[in-house]
């Protein structure tokens, strides 16, 4: 059933990572991406792994939920290792199979191209299974607020997207009825081949997105009874403010990029 | 007479092996007699939605077993589409799931996915428009351009294009006014009486089970808790309000006579029969 | 008792789409809406009640005539959000009218809007919360709610604005018994403790018999306008506009046809088994 899939995994605590302003996550998580695509070496990348597993135990997430969220790009980790292994140039080749060649600078680049991709999604995952949406589109909608003076219409991006996330479930209740509907009236969604599969979705679509048209129009009706005139002079039930624990761990974070970023440039 | 539908043990429960496992449908078993109008009862999460997706293998069942005319429904599961077409289903809001350029094709994609095609095809397409009110004049419109109740109509024929055995509504008349209810209703009763199908309504509403069904089927926390004629039924009145459910405006109205020492029967649901009733106490010279 | 609606001689028509014909939704209507007062307007679907109650806060605008709330012309556009302070509306599809994925968040979504301090949103959105029974539900996620329990939370939205009058447009239609009866005991709690005005457009004759005034709409003109009772007795015009009568009118019209001598404004169950009860013990 598609009511089953979990969507904006959240998992809602009361630890010091989920606590932290929205803002400083998504910092956070930039400098770390940045930090990752400077790491060269073992050691660089075991400081990184270190943080992560440190950030992961103060989360409380469980390390069983953030590989499961590798699962899906299980596709790409394989693909981007294959790539990498088989089609490093390189002088010396250890291995000949054919068109196939493994170098020892193959093993070496796919080695770290799969480390960095999962622990990249790891990282990110973290911060999404400790925010709430709602407090990620804050924190972005925040931070981008400097971006407003170059006519970026920040908030009407971060009103789209908290809208989105609130209608996500409703549009998957209703794709799962209309699926329902026409089931009982004989479609077949299975057999056929790629041509006949993809036609066999319009008896789907096609009311779908004249719901999710109406329900537009209908919302945008009941937003404006509700006096809402774009982000001008708009105020906030939750207002951000950066705490102690934010700068301790920007400071932090900082700190570790860096190291990074000087490990790279000059070695150990 | 065989029953056409049998429901044996049938028992489904959601999210199984997770914290979330619940049961919406537990241990139930009744059976539909050809030609029966059967009126389905029970407020929202007493599982006469998962219910009825049974009928007609939109569900499967966690045990248990749906007969139709004898005959497990899931015995062959490659099959399970032709059970879709004998027993047809209307949903609630069935005016949301319309999606061809115009009517005459929406009422058609149900009958053509039964292979029907040419005369064949064509003659049921335009019975159902007529059973289910649908104006010859619209066939050839676009289904978004009409009104809501139109619309609705236009779902209902789709449906009964495929000439199911079993009609299986719910909540038909769900949103619209009690002018569109009636005339819809009618038009369920007439296919009722003309083509003698077995009908099986699903609605909130007692008066409208009331008015419709030759006996009612009353839904609590996934078990039926009344299985009976509306006069049965009725009679257990104070339990249907225990049970968070309405009752008929008259069968209060009686009950509250009755308790007033006017000796009326509790069991009627329609002003025309309380009426009688009370002409009959006039003439009779019973003492009131 | 001063006034909160007024319309006089208020038209609106729905411009012709391509091919259709131009439909004359309001054709001439003067109401005065009384604050404090809950009001009910029946009609069927097309009489013009849903137009009706757009007009009250310039989601429509007049093609002819006016609306005053509280003596603001909804045409003038400086007033918009004063007028939409004042008038809150509640519509019919509960999924489409709740903004955030936060119940406490879309309670705020209102006043947010009106630039109210965020201490006093907070205090506002736990006080609406309360006021319809759903303070328990403050976290949680609107979609997982019941039809009954989302239209509270829609109230609550429009309370936590503060308004003098709540507008609820066809809001029971979608919901099942439990769930009407949660916003219709829910709106008349709010109309008899905070004094906060109710119109109920609706086309369930039931939910209109504790109102104050009940106004039937028919072909875009206020047909009948008086109490229920006042009303309801009409049993004869009002079906031949497509409604019904409560089966309590019906069961005594029919009565008196068949020559009991019964009042017909008995419209509670109790009230109608009494004056039948009588009747018997006369005859």
């Amino acid at each position: 059933m598609l009511k089953d899939i979990t969507l904006g995994q959240f998992f809602p605590g009361d630890t010091v990572a989920h606590r932290l302003d929205p803002r400083t996550k998504i910092l956070l998580v930039l400098f770390y991406i940045v930090a990752l695509f400077m790491a060269k070496d073992l050691f660089s990348y075991g400081l990184l792994a270190l943080t992560l597993a440190v950030c992961v135990r103060i989360s409380r997430v469980g390390l069983k939920a953030l590989v499961r969220g590798l699962r899906p790009i299980l596709f790409i980790i394989v693909f981007t290792a294959v790539l990498n292994l088989f089609f490093t140039p390189a002088e010396a080749y250890l291995l000949e199979w054919g068109p196939l060649r493994i170098s020892a600078a193959g093993i070496h680049s796919a080695f770290f191209m799969v480390l960095r991709i999962m622990m990249l999604i790891m990282g990110t995952f973290l911060m999404t299974y400790t925010t709430s949406p709602i407090s990620l589109t804050d924190g972005l909608e925040r931070l981008m607020n400097g971006l407003k003076r170059f006519r970026v219409p920040v908030h009407e991006l971060a009103m789209m997207m908290s809208i989105a996330l609130r209608f996500i479930p409703t549009l998957i209740e209703e794709t799962d009825k209309i699926m329902s509907a026409q089931k009982a009236r004989g479609a077949d969604f299975e057999s056929g081949n790629l041509l006949e599969k993809a036609r066999a979705l319009l008896p789907i679509l096609v009311p779908l997105f004249i719901s999710a048209f109406r329900r537009a129009d209908e919302l945008a009706t009941a937003m404006e009874c509700r006096c809402y005139h774009g982000g001008e002079g708009r105020t906030r039930l939750h207002v951000l403010q950066y705490q102690r624990r934010d700068a301790a761990a920007l400071i932090l974070g900082a700190a570790v990029m860096a190291a990074v970023i000087v490990l790279g440039r000059f070695g150990l | 007479m065989e029953p056409i539908l049998q429901i044996q043990n049938l028992t489904h429960t959601y999210s199984a092996g997770t914290p979330f496992q619940r049961s919406a449908v537990e241990d139930v078993s009744f059976s539909v007699s050809p030609g029966e109008f059967l009126g389905v009862i029970g407020h929202t999460g007493s599982g006469k939605s998962t219910l009825i997706q049974h009928l007609n293998g939109l569900l499967k069942p966690t045990s248990g077993r749906v007969l139709l005319e004898g005959k497990d429904i899931w015995a062959e599961p490659k099959k399970i589409r032709d059970v879709r077409f004998r027993v047809g289903l209307v949903f609630q809001y069935p005016e949301h799931q319309l999606f061809e350029e115009t009517v005459y094709k929406d009422i058609s994609f149900g009958p053509s996915n039964m292979g029907k095609a040419g005369e064949e095809l064509d003659r049921c397409v335009r019975e159902a428009a007529r059973i289910a009110g649908v104006r010859d004049e619209h066939l050839e419109k676009s289904p978004f351009e009409l009104s809501g109740g139109q619309k609705r109509r236009v779902a209902l024929a789709g449906v009964l294009a495929m000439e199911p055995e079993v009609l299986v509504l719910d909540e038909p008349t769900a949103g619209l006014d009690p002018a569109g209810r009636e005339n819809l209703m009618a038009n369920i009763q007439d296919y009722h009486r003309l083509r003698g199908g077995t009908v099986i309504l699903v609605s909130h509403s007692m008066d409208e089970i009331a008015r419709n069904a030759d006996r009612i089927l009353v839904l609590k926390n996934a078990h039926i808790l009344m299985d009976g004629t509306p006069a049965q039924v009725f009679a257990r009145a104070e339990e249907l309000l225990g049970a968070g459910l309405d009752v008929p405006q008259i069968t209060r109205v009686a009950m509250a006579l009755a308790k007033r020492g006017v000796p009326v029967d509790p069991a009627v649901y329609t002003p025309e029969d309380l009426e009688r009733q009370l002409l009959a106490l006039g003439k009779g010279g019973a003492p009131c | 008792m001063s006034t909160i609606i007024r319309t006089e001689a208020l038209r609106f028509t729905y411009p012709a789409d391509e091919g259709g014909q131009a439909v004359h939704a309001l054709r001439g209507v003067d109401l005065e809406i009384e604050k404090g007062s809950f009001v009910a307007v029946l009609g069927h679907n097309g009489s013009g009640k849903s137009t009706l109650a757009k007009t009250f806060n310039a989601v429509l605008l007049p093609v002819g005539g006016r609306v005053w709330v509280e003596g603001m012309d909804t045409t003038d556009e400086s007033l918009l959000l004063a007028i939409r302070q004042r008038v809150g509306m509640v519509f019919q599809n509960p999924d489409n009218q709740i903004v955030a994925n936060v119940v406490e968040e879309d309670v705020a979504f209102g006043p947010e809007n009106l630039g109210v301090p965020s201490g006093e949103i907070r205090e506002r959105v736990d006080s609406a919360l309360r006021a319809v029974g759903m303070y328990g539900f403050a976290c949680h996620a609107p979609h997982l709610l019941s039809g009954g329990q989302k239209q509270r939370i829609a109230i609550a939205g429009v309370i936590a604005m503060e308004p003098e009058c709540i507008v609820l447009d066809e809001a029971t239609a979608m919901l099942d018994p439990v769930g009407r009866r949660e916003v219709l005991s829910t709106v008349h709690r709010l109309n008899r403790e905070k004094g906060i005005t109710v119109i109920l457009i609706t086309h369930h004759m039931n939910e209109a018999q504790e109102a104050d005034r009940v106004i039937v709409m028919d072909g875009g003109k206020a047909v009948m306008d008086g109490t229920p009772r006042e009303v309801f007795v009409q049993a004869g015009p009002l079906r031949a506009m497509g409604l019904t009568v409560p089966d309590t009118v019906d069961l005594l019209c029919r009565l008196r046809m068949d020559g009991w001598d019964l009042p017909l404004d008995a419209l509670s169950v109790e009230e109608c088994a009494d004056v039948i009860a009588k009747a018997c013990r006369g005859r």
